[in-house]
């Protein structure tokens, strides 16, 4: 297998063979996507993280000269660590992948960014949220692109709470995502004078939410916080309707709605949610051009945030792997693009952090009235811009061990 | 035990109905589970992505004829139990002469093919369907919306129905018969396959029902059956394989127990059904409802 892939390598060099001889394993670049394809993230993520990450290629090699084989795989990690990591391995050790790119599921992330770092390869994380991934648990290998928990809370919370919503109650998804998601709202709540008066975890996946929102209810808290994502998500505020938990005085805070969320909900039920974005389809033209060919290839579906991330950090990636002539040692590829400032159609300026966090600014987003709304998928309003600068975590607040203190 | 003082008493009547709710689906669910295991001997591994398939059916009649939730609630079950009826003349109709072993592994088959189908075109982040009768009322310990109560009312009369049906009638009676002596019936000139595929058919039917009832409040996506039919054959397995009062009786009980684990216990919630099951299979091999084959 191993012999047969280098035989092919070694052909693909020689026809495409470059006056500057580059390094790279195998003859040339291969991007691993790693998410959900089958389950409850695979709207958010799956297929159009892949169209995403080739989008990037031919983006990349429009404007620059790509004289190397660039090539990408993916595979379905089943929001299962076990299965992340057996498909990690194999990619490394047997398949030559590069690079792992995307990767929803905190919980298979923090799996497979501890492989990356054994094998001194890169991770491109666009979908998973704990911020752990550049706090703590933070690795040279890593990049975390698009959002965090921290950012969400940041964004999310603190807009809540300065218009008086200052009691939580959290509905937690039980595991690293929902612990992640719910410990940074916590801290943003409690900072800003807020009081967390209680919280109740669920299994992840569930599918009945009501037991929850009643115990939610009867805490009278201002603020249901939805610690929680994907279908779990949809189901707690559906059901919350259901049950009048609105109508009740309390209000529902998404902590983390991605615009396919929405889409499941429809506007009638979705309407004034607030929740924070990295990136919505209806806000530059590039977006819109960008969006619009996804829709094609997509069964109608606009880009989440998660897939527009994926396609700009493989841009970069594109850009320092071409800058240093090789991809083979992941750590000094990722010191590259910390190195170089990022810029592309979608994401705009921005750079990357020492902790390996990518950051940008943030947009706080409230979803339309039924009646606001001019056609198909125009479902936020801007309520406010989060600069770059204050979106994320300071870098000394996080314990990432490789930041300088 | 010392948080049972921490609860009120109106929050444990809230959750003890909430329980019961969700236990409504559980016996609908396992209902048609066992009617199908009790005459065909099949272990019918399909029966999530058929209650799947009813509340995309109750979708699709609504986006695309119009005909709202309360004609689907008649329609999608005939439609979904013909399917069903088609599957069991192509299909399982050939493998009653072999292990059980055959019919689980060409269902599950048929079951990750339906979701499949089902993902690739309507994506996995779900529909959205309107709640055809919001609202609700007030019960001084918990709201209860009127959708709720709805669906254990239709949950317990068909239960009942059907349970009357097997056990009361001479239909059932005959299919009684015809599961412990198929030949000897046959040979009263009474037509056996044709009865098992019905039954089939109807099994198949209930599951569609179940799933039009979750519908307008459960997400309506390509996994939900998956993620609630495990929980469904524990519910059966506890109950006894083929016991019909048994399975309608355990569905309803776990919804409750699950409910207070719910309160108690949340992280457990997903797990206290099978901790349950393991200890049944210890005591009473069987279940709690079936008599030993």
């Amino acid at each position: 297998m191993r012999l047969k892939a280098l035989a092919l390598a070694a052909a693909a060099a020689a026809l495409t063979a470059t006056p500057a001889l580059a390094q790279y394993t195998d003859g040339g670049i291969k991007i691993g996507v790693m998410n959900d394809q089958s389950g409850l993230y695979a709207d958010l993520s799956g297929q159009g993280s892949v169209w995403a990450a080739r989008r990037a290629i031919a983006d990349y090699c429009k404007t620059t000269k790509c004289h190397d084989k660039i090539e990408v795989v993916f595979a379905d990690h089943q929001n299962k660590p076990d299965v992340g990591s057996t498909t990690v391995r194999q990619w490394f050790d047997v398949d030559n992948v590069d690079v792992v790119v995307d990767v929803p599921t905190s919980s298979v992330a923090l799996a497979v960014h501890n492989i990356v770092r054994e094998k001194n390869k890169v991770m491109l994380n666009s979908g998973a949220a704990s911020s752990d991934l550049t706090g703590k648990a933070c690795s040279p290998n890593t990049v975390h692109w698009t959002y965090d928990t921290w950012a969400l809370a940041n964004g999310t919370g603190n807009a809540i709470v300065k218009t008086g919503g200052d009691t939580w109650f959290f509905l937690t998804a039980d595991y690293a995502f929902g612990h992640a998601l719910e410990r940074d709202t916590a801290a943003v709540v409690e900072k800003s004078g807020g009081k967390v008066v209680g919280k109740v975890r669920h299994p992840f996946p569930g599918q009945d939410f009501s037991s929850f929102l009643l115990q939610a209810q009867q805490s009278k808290a201002k603020i249901i916080g939805l610690a929680n994502a994907g279908g779990d998500t949809t189901n707690s505020i559906k059901q919350a309707a259901e049950f009048g938990i609105v109508q009740g005085g309390q209000k529902l805070a998404g902590l983390l709605v991605f615009i396919t969320d929405v889409h499941a909900l429809s506007l009638q039920t979705a309407q004034g949610l607030i929740l924070t974005e990295a990136w919505y389809w209806d806000q530059t033209d590039a977006n819109r051009a960008f969006s619009a060919d996804f829709e094609k290839a997509n069964k109608g579906n606009k880009p989440t945030m998660v897939q527009a991330g994926v396609y700009s950090a493989v841009y970069h990636y594109l850009k320092a792997v071409h800058e240093l002539k090789a991809d083979g040692d992941g750590a000094a590829v990722v010191a590259k693009m910390k190195s170089m400032p990022t810029e592309d159609a979608l994401f705009g300026k921005g750079q990357i952090r020492a902790d390996g966090r990518k950051i940008h600014d943030m947009y706080l987003f409230e979803v339309k009235a039924p009646k606001e709304s001019k056609g198909a998928w125009d479902y936020y309003k801007l309520r406010a811009t989060i600069p770059a600068a204050e979106a994320f975590r300071p870098m000394d607040q996080g314990d990432c061990p490789l930041v300088k203190k | 035990m010392f948080e049972l003082i921490g609860v009120p008493p109106q929050a444990l009547f809230g959750q003890l109905l909430l329980g019961l709710i969700n236990g409504a689906f559980y016996a609908l669910l396992s209902l048609g589970l066992a009617v199908i295991f009790g005459m065909l001997n099949v272990i019918n591994f399909a029966h999530g992505a058929q209650y799947m398939m009813g509340a995309f059916g109750a979708w699709m009649m609504l986006t695309y004829l119009g005909i709202p939730y309360w004609g689907a609630l008649l329609l999608v079950p005939i439609v979904i139990g013909a399917l069903g009826i088609l599957l069991e003349r192509l299909f399982l109709a050939r493998l009653y002469h072999l292990d059980h072993l055959y019919g689980l592994l060409l269902t599950f088959g048929l079951a990750l093919i339906f979701e499949g189908l089902f993902r690739r075109q309507y994506g996995s982040s779900g529909l959205p369907y309107t709640n055809p009768i919001p609202g609700g009322t007030n019960l001084g310990f918990m709201f209860l919306p009127w959708y709720r109560g709805w669906v254990i009312i239709v949950s317990i009369v068909v239960c009942l129905a059907t349970w009357f049906m097997i056990e009361k009638t001479k239909l059932g009676s005959y299919l009684r018969a015809a599961t412990e002596n198929p030949t000897l019936v046959r040979a009263f000139g009474i037509n056996v396959p044709r009865m098992m595929t019905l039954t089939y058919g109807f099994g198949v039917g209930l599951a569609a029902l179940a799933g039009v009832l979750a519908a307008p409040i459960y997400s309506v996506n390509p996994i939900m059956g998956s993620n609630l039919i495990i929980v469904v054959f524990a519910v059966v397995v506890i109950g006894g394989m083929g016991s019909i009062m048994g399975s309608i009786l355990t569905g309803f009980g776990l919804g409750i127990i699950e409910g207070l684990t719910k309160v108690f216990y949340p992280e457990a919630s997903n797990t206290v059904i099978f901790v349950i099951m393991a200890i049944v299979l210890m005591i009473r091999p069987a279940g709690l409802f079936g008599t030993p084959r």
